[in-house]
């Protein structure tokens, strides 16, 4: 059954097609990556899905339901979260801080003026935040101050935000860019850990050592359009793939 | 139809006021990307520098022989004019008469200089911090300078004569067509008017012509890349600061007979010009220029008795109400790029 | 870091802060500063900038214009007294609603922006009342002279319900008979003071203060987060102008007038000011930064020739007369400049205001002191 399922999108910026006629299903339980060269409208498809972007035409449903219209914080309650590209996260709170937010928003919703309890008071979501810390390998660096994190660290600490509310669906952008070859291997064996767990999850990514390891479906995009849809194997060696990539130099 | 022409007449001169802060607040912040909210005080600041010229051009000394007899019959002395003591009478009485527009030889380098210190003492120190920060230590600055003028010049507003030429009326109605005396217009507004258009063509000239302001219209398109060419931006930032602390003194100088100078009178138009350059669009000059025109001739249009009846109270607040509708509907104002402070 | 603890440090520091309010008459007596108007202003311009901090500390959102919630505060406090009661309760209660209300809709107009925007459309809603109380609403505000009590008015509840008829004199505000002024008037502002701190801590430590904290570092986040920030900011928004109609009642049970320089810009700026000078975003900071001003404001102004002579009386002549003629440059009616310039000095050197620096000089004590200790170890052990 498809959890994310796209089709016919379109968007423009001015005169520039940036999505044209986009096609995608996304399995549930699977890890689904998006390739393609720069500006084939990857992060455009992806802003699409959490409310950043409106496309003008066609229809995005998550478990059959649209998420045309929705605003961010409405999708992300229906069960998408989002990694960025540059990580988001609040830098002037503490990692524990940045990981019960999410965990907050998950058990209250997306208000509730809980104004007179202690956050420390509130215990399950305390031990939901460190476990998810845990997680990714940062609880020991719980009452640090995010801003005073590497730049790996912090992606991880997103990913744990993320992860602590336990989404139907998980947007990664780029999860490994900049990083050295060594937090890479180290991100890659984390995400496969997750997707054990069976959590869907949609990866844009450069690195194709990445991509190859983690998915199990590739979705090949160039010039706003879904050129081939596939699993990882018959994506190697696609004429179509070497064209858009190489613009018709063939190996 | 007279009455609405004497309106658009009458907003003429506060627009123009407007216009010139509003124009050196978006050249500081379009090229420094710093919000003074010292620069009512710089508008301040300039209009004391005519009271400064005003009273020195008017000390005196006692003439060394009695001149005649007071009433109890002791031999008194006239107060003779330094002026007209060194450049003879015809000569004095004139540079007295003319104080105000020869203010702006003094205002030019003594706003300069304090726009040069001021740069080079505090704002430069705010480039990398936030707005509100920004905001802050001007807010704090404005309050000291204004107390400091205070201190020297009291309370009270100082009233400063225009000089005969213009201190009449002008019967503008009748090059309109209308009765002669139907529009009658005080001609020291009409030329605060001209003095605006002036210097604000000389800004814009300034900016378009010469190789500085290309560098300071780069600037304010776009700051990185104008840094990553090699061109030393930080340099020129004190000039620019200077030029915009000049304009406001200018603005400052030549509205002295209009509203006589207190030391709170750049803290009343600062709020004002802030409006002005939101509603003009941050960043943008020809936008400042527009809005600054633009909300002086409404402010004279909603203080008439006609409107007034209908939407009573609306002279008041018509500032503020268009400030609020374009920041709400547009808020990169009315020709402000997009993505400016636009959060 | 366990729920208990918390919870008793909490109270600690709310026991700790009731001390001190309620023995400020005693304790500002050597200062010459505990007299009743004084000790009153400052609980109720605390109570003013504890709420301003809520909006501006926690969230970041920088209004200038609140003086507008203390100016309804007041004015619906002065029409409680004049139409129903002189009961205190009964119009801080008015105070408090209508300027919760009034904030409820400037603020749902104004969040709808952020950044120096949000800045300026609350300054401009602010400018509108403060000019609509000098004009048009005249018959509510009584323009320039000030809403005041006047002998005439029904005060339904007193005269219907206590029966109370209060004859020739103009009523003062009274709870169960003791009138508010004087200290017994500052007794209750400083109740309400106290309050206010507690539920100021409360919101703090809560998820929901959590939140707000977290609309000041990140929104963008927050939102792809599955949080809807825009009603956060207006619960922040509307709680902080609460406090302002609070801060605007009690001035009007202390002195039953209201009058529209309230809303002025220029006491918005002062709130702010307050919250910085003290310390942003801290639980004392306001509270600190509200009593250094308006006890600068009132040890400045009194002071003249004579006293800055006797002041500086040690100096040698020459040297006592230029003393006291920079100081008269600081004090009098020119104490706004030294409250500017100390401002800047904070603004400029301790963005974390006097609470920042009380921080540092402790951390340094500190050090030393240690330092101290393990030097007397090491002697004593090498004596050994």
């Amino acid at each position: 059954m498809s959890i994310l399922s796209v089709t016919g999108v379109n968007k423009r910026f001015g005169g520039l097609k940036a999505l044209d006629d986009v096609n995608l299903n996304v399995e549930e339980g699977t890890v689904h990556a998006i390739i393609g060269p720069n500006g084939a409208g990857k992060s455009t498809l992806l802003n699409c899905f959490v409310g950043r972007l409106t496309p003008d035409t066609g229809t995005v449903l998550f478990n059959e339901k649209s998420l045309i219209g929705l605003a961010p914080h409405e999708i992300n309650q229906a069960g998408v979260s989002r990694v960025f590209q540059t990580p988001e996260i609040f830098s002037d709170l503490s990692l524990l801080e940045n990981v019960m937010i999410p965990a907050f928003a998950k058990s209250n919703g997306a208000f509730s003026l809980n104004a007179w309890q202690s956050v420390e008071g509130q215990t399950s979501i305390n031990e939901e935040a460190l476990e998810g810390l845990k997680d990714v390998g940062l609880d020991s660096k719980a009452t640090m101050l995010a801003s005073q994190l590497s730049r790996g660290d912090k992606r991880r600490l997103e990913l744990a935000m993320c992860l602590v509310q336990k989404p139907k669906l998980l947007l990664l952008d780029e999860p490994t860019a900049g990083m050295a070859r060594a937090d890479t291997n180290n991100t890659i064996d984390l995400l496969k850990k997750i997707s054990g767990r069976g959590l869907t999850m949609v990866v844009i990514e450069h690195d194709m050592h990445v991509v190859f390891s983690l998915a199990q479906k590739i979705s090949v995009l160039a010039q706003g359009h879904v050129i081939v849809e596939d699993r990882p194997e018959n994506i190697k060696g696609n004429p179509k793939v070497q064209e858009a990539y190489l613009g018709g130099a063939h190996l | 139809m007279d009455s609405l022409l004497l309106q658009v007449l009458n907003g003429l001169d506060k627009g123009g006021a407007y216009a010139l802060i509003a124009l050196g607040l978006t050249i500081i912040f379009g090229t420094l990307g710093v919000v003074n909210f010292a620069h009512g005080a710089l508008f301040m600041l300039g209009a004391f520098c005519t009271v400064v010229l005003n009273t020195l051009l008017k000390s005196s000394f006692q003439s060394a022989e009695p001149t005649g007899v007071d009433f109890l019959g002791r031999p008194s002395f006239d107060d003779i004019l330094y002026v007209n003591h060194w450049f003879g009478e015809n000569v004095g009485n004139f540079i007295v008469d003319w104080a105000v527009p020869l203010s702006i030889l003094m205002a030019i380098p003594v706003m300069l200089i304090v726009g040069y210190t001021m740069e080079r003492g505090l704002i430069r120190h705010f480039y990398k911090r936030p707005h509100a920060d920004q905001i802050l230590v001007t807010f704090g600055l404005a309050i000291v300078l204004q107390e400091i003028i205070k201190g020297y010049f009291g309370a009270n507003p100082i009233p400063i004569p225009a000089p005969d030429a213009y201190a009449g009326v002008l019967d503008i109605g009748t090059y309109f067509g209308f009765e002669p005396g139907a529009v009658s217009y005080p001609a020291r507004r009409f030329v605060y008017f001209a003095f605006s258009v002036v210097v604000i063509s000389a800004v814009f000239a300034f900016l378009q012509f010469t190789t500085f302001g290309m560098v300071v219209r780069a600037g304010m398109a776009d700051r990185e890349t104008v840094g990553l060419l090699g061109i030393n931006i930080d340099k020129r930032f004190t000039t620019v600061f200077g030029i915009a602390a000049v304009v406001a003194g200018l603005a400052g100088v030549m509205y002295t007979p209009i509203l006589s100078p207190d030391y709170h009178m750049g803290m009343d138009f600062l709020v004002l010009s802030f409006v002005v350059v939101v509603v003009g669009g941050m960043g943008s000059l020809p936008g400042a220029v527009l809005a600054g025109f633009l909300l002086g001739i409404l402010q004279s249009f909603a203080s008439m008795n006609e409107v007034k009846a209908i939407l009573p109270g609306i002279d008041q607040i018509i500032i503020y109400l268009i400030a609020v509708i374009v920041i709400l509907v547009r808020p990169r104002g009315l020709m402000g790029r997009h993505g400016v402070m636009d959060t | 870091m366990t729920f208990s603890n918390q919870k008793q440090k909490d109270y600690l520091i709310t026991a700790l802060f009731a001390v001190i309010v309620l023995l400020a008459p005693i304790l500002l007596q050597p200062l010459g500063l505990g007299f009743a108007d004084m000790v009153q202003k400052l609980a109720i311009f605390g109570i003013f900038a504890i709420g301003f901090n809520i909006l501006f500390g926690l969230t970041g959102y920088l209004s200038f214009g609140h003086a507008a919630f203390l100016g309804v505060g007041s004015y619906a406090a002065m029409w409680a007294f004049k139409l129903l009661s002189m009961n205190p309760i009964i119009a801080l209660l008015f105070a408090v609603v209508f300027a919760g209300l009034f904030a409820l809709i400037i603020g749902f107009v104004s969040l709808r922006r952020s950044g120096i925007y949000f800045s300026i459309l609350t300054l401009a809603f602010a400018e509108m009342s403060y000019r609509l109380a000098y004009s048009v609403l005249t018959p509510i505000t009584n323009g320039e002279t000030g809403l005041q009590l006047v002998q005439s008015d029904p005060r339904i509840i007193d005269t219907a319900v206590f029966g109370i008829d209060y004859g020739a004199v103009l009523p003062t505000s009274s709870l169960f008979g003791i009138q508010m002024t004087l200290y017994p008037g500052f007794y209750f502002c400083a109740a309400l003071l106290i309050i206010s701190f507690y539920i100021s801590v409360r919101i703090f430590r809560s998820p929901f203060g959590l939140m707000l904290r977290a609309v000041k570092s990140n929104q963008n986040r927050m939102n792809y987060t599955g949080l809807h920030s825009r009603p956060y900011t207006l619960a922040a928004f509307v709680i902080s102008g609460m406090y302002a109609g609070l801060a605007g009642g009690l001035m009007v049970v202390t002195d039953p007038l209201a009058g529209a320089e309230r809303m002025f810009w220029t006491q918005s700026g002062e709130v702010v000011l307050m919250t910085i000078l003290g310390g942003v975003g801290t639980l004392f900071g306001p509270i600190l930064g509200a009593s250094t001003i308006k006890m600068a404001e009132v040890k400045l102004t009194e002071q003249n020739y004579q006293t800055l002579s006797e002041a500086f009386s040690f100096l040698p002549l020459g040297l006592q007369e230029f003393m006291v003629s920079v100081a008269s440059w600081f004090t009098g009616d020119k104490w706004h400049l030294t409250i500017g310039l100390l401002f800047m000095v904070i603004v400029i050197f301790l963005p974390g205001g006097l609470v920042e620096g009380i921080r540092r000089l402790a951390k340094l004590v500190k050090r030393k002191i240690t330092k101290k200790d393990q030097s007397d170890t090491a002697s004593t052990v090498a004596a050994e």
